[in-house]
């Protein structure tokens, strides 16, 4: 009854529907009002065009996402390895071989001697015995070094370089070529430089990975300018009733923006799922592996803030490709 | 408020579609736009919805010369003009409330003022009731009211209308005229262009005739 009675109130003023002018007058509140409720719109006819085409939906923010991991664990691959470096930078050493004939009153003498070489830290003697005794008690070859005659480990320094000369290549070469004139000296082996070299590598790898991470966000931003233009190809139609009604630009383009923007972000967290499943999926060999090396190695995932980026990331080449895709054809769309 | 003044209209291809065309329609007035085919009907009507320029002349609508409208500026003017398409241009991906309210969305109203215009826009062509259908389910005397209501929904000064009943058969196309009528008498400015010269005959309004995109006959029918 009562909604037959507003139907017909309705009915009513609309006699009067050509004589009031209310489209034009607009307050700044209904202004701001109408423009989250066109947003609203636009955003919901975004999801349903989504939610219409699941598969195809589905497969492009899988393409994004896959596109998306790969420099993404580049990444974390290069930033894990990057930290087991700075864990074992810190003990780098100089190991000294000396002649297995040095005795051990000439021993003494040349560690007093060394040690008083300004670029020395400290020096630490390890001598053959106890050499034979550390590894047999570590390396599980106890019985098949029992084999042996004679023991055919040299006696060792452990030299710990100063502080100030630790990360200067060129100054570590100089400490050895003065080490070396000592004819007592058999060898010596600069632990430092294979770490040296990872970090090298490290470096180029992290070139490497956002040179990858560039070349494959512009593969995001074709994926989704395509999916975008082939979209907004089979809504031609609309777009012509839409300017033809007095739709800008702007307005029609807002949905599709928004279609980039779900791709995108779907892409991004996608990925991130991705990389998380690969996390963990090597973290109990990789575990294993640092519990042989007596060390605890934790592989760190992208985390809260790799997640944040990431949808960034999708989100904003999600747009970008949108709009491209939009502004290329919206001008060759016109009512004729 | 709507006036021609000496327009031309050539297209790039070469084709001379209006010659040195002037009328004017004031507020609340009704005319039919007749002529053969290809006389410059859509021309006409192309060129007051700036889907087309003229190539000299001046074209005033309600006191706006369009040619000093830049295309930015081209979908608020549309918002001023209601158009019905020969061939409805329904969105048939939609029901029939969202595609009366479009015109309501793309100007931004209010949501809940959207629902109030939709409804009595659809009670004026006596589609109430109907809102949740989709168009295809219409007969096309039907669409083409729906058509008609989603061209006045947003009450527009002027009101277009391009063989609104091209492909109606003659009980039908006379209730689609009555309609359009009521517009007028509402205080829309109307222009109908049609070709069915029987149908227009009939009715008692002013008469545009179009011959090779001369004006050829001003009249007052009955």
């Amino acid at each position: 009854m009562i909604q037959n009675s507003r139907r017909k109130n309705e009915s009513k003023s609309s006699l009067s529907l050509l004589s009031s002018d209310d489209v034009n007058k607009k307050t700044l509140i209904n202004r701001i009002q109408s423009y989250f409720y066109s947003h609203h719109l636009a955003f919901s006819s975004a999801t349903s065009r989504i939610s219409s085409l699941p598969f195809q939906s589905l497969s492009i923010s899988l393409v994004v996402a896959i596109a998306l991991s790969l420099p993404a664990g580049f990444y974390v691959a290069v930033t894990n390895l990057q930290k087991i470096v700075n864990v074992t930078d810190s003990s780098n050493t100089i190991t000294v071989f000396l002649k297995t004939t040095a005795t051990q009153p000439q021993i003494e003498l040349l560690k007093e001697k060394v040690s008083l070489d300004e670029g020395i830290e400290v020096i630490k003697y390890i001598s053959s015995q106890q050499g034979l005794d550390e590894f047999r008690a570590e390396s599980g070859f106890g019985d098949i070094l029992k084999m042996l005659d004679e023991n055919p480990l040299p006696p060792v320094f452990l030299i710990e370089p100063d502080k100030d000369i630790q990360n200067n290549s060129e100054l570590i070469k100089k400490l050895v070529t003065r080490l070396k004139k000592e004819h007592l000296i058999e060898n010596i082996q600069i632990d430092m430089m294979w770490l040296k070299r990872l970090q090298a590598i490290l470096l180029v790898s992290e070139r490497l990975s956002f040179m990858l991470g560039v070349i494959l966000a512009f593969g995001v931003l074709l994926i989704i300018s395509n999916a975008v233009a082939l979209s907004l190809d089979s809504k031609s139609e609309e777009v012509i009733v839409i300017k033809l009604v007095g739709g800008t630009n702007a307005y029609v383009r807002r949905p599709f923006l928004y279609t980039g923007l779900c791709y995108g972000s779907f892409g991004g967290i996608l990925s991130w799922i991705f990389i998380a499943i690969a996390v963990y999926w090597l973290s109990i060999p990789i575990e294993k592996l640092s519990a042989l090396y007596q060390s605890s190695i934790e592989l760190e995932g992208l985390g809260f803030f790799g997640l944040i980026s990431l949808i960034s990331i999708g989100v904003s080449l999600g747009l970008l490709g949108a709009w491209l895709a939009v502004t290329r054809q919206l001008s060759a769309i016109e009512p004729k | 408020m709507i006036l021609f003044d000496r327009v031309n209209k050539r297209y790039p291809s070469g084709h001379q579609a209006l010659t040195s065309l002037s009328f004017e329609l004031g507020a609340g007035e009704m005319a039919f736009l007749t002529g053969h085919s290809g006389a410059g009907k859509s021309t006409l009507l192309k060129l007051i919805m700036l889907m087309e320029r003229s190539t000299s002349g001046q074209l005033l609508i309600d006191g706006k010369n369009l040619s000093r409208i830049d295309r930015k500026q081209i979908p608020y003017y549309r918002r001023n003009i209601g158009v019905v398409f020969q061939d409805h241009q329904l969105l048939f991906d939609r029901n029939i409330f969202d595609n009366v309210a479009l015109p309501l969305f793309v100007s931004g109203l209010r949501p809940r003022d959207v629902g109030r215009r939709v409804r009595a826009a659809l009670d004026k062509v006596g589609l109430s009731g109907k809102e949740k259908m989709n168009p295809i389910m219409l007969s096309g005397g039907e669409q083409q009211r729906l058509g008609i209501a989603r061209a006045v929904v947003h009450k527009p000064k002027i009101l277009l209308a391009d063989e609104p009943t091209g492909n109606l058969d003659p009980q039908l196309s006379e209730e689609i005229m009555s309609v359009l009528n009521k517009f007028c008498e509402a205080g829309s400015t109307v222009l109908v262009a049609s070709h069915d010269l029987e149908l227009v005959s009939s009715i008692a309004q002013r008469l545009l005739r179009l011959e090779k995109g001369f004006l050829v006959e001003d009249k007052k029918t009955l």
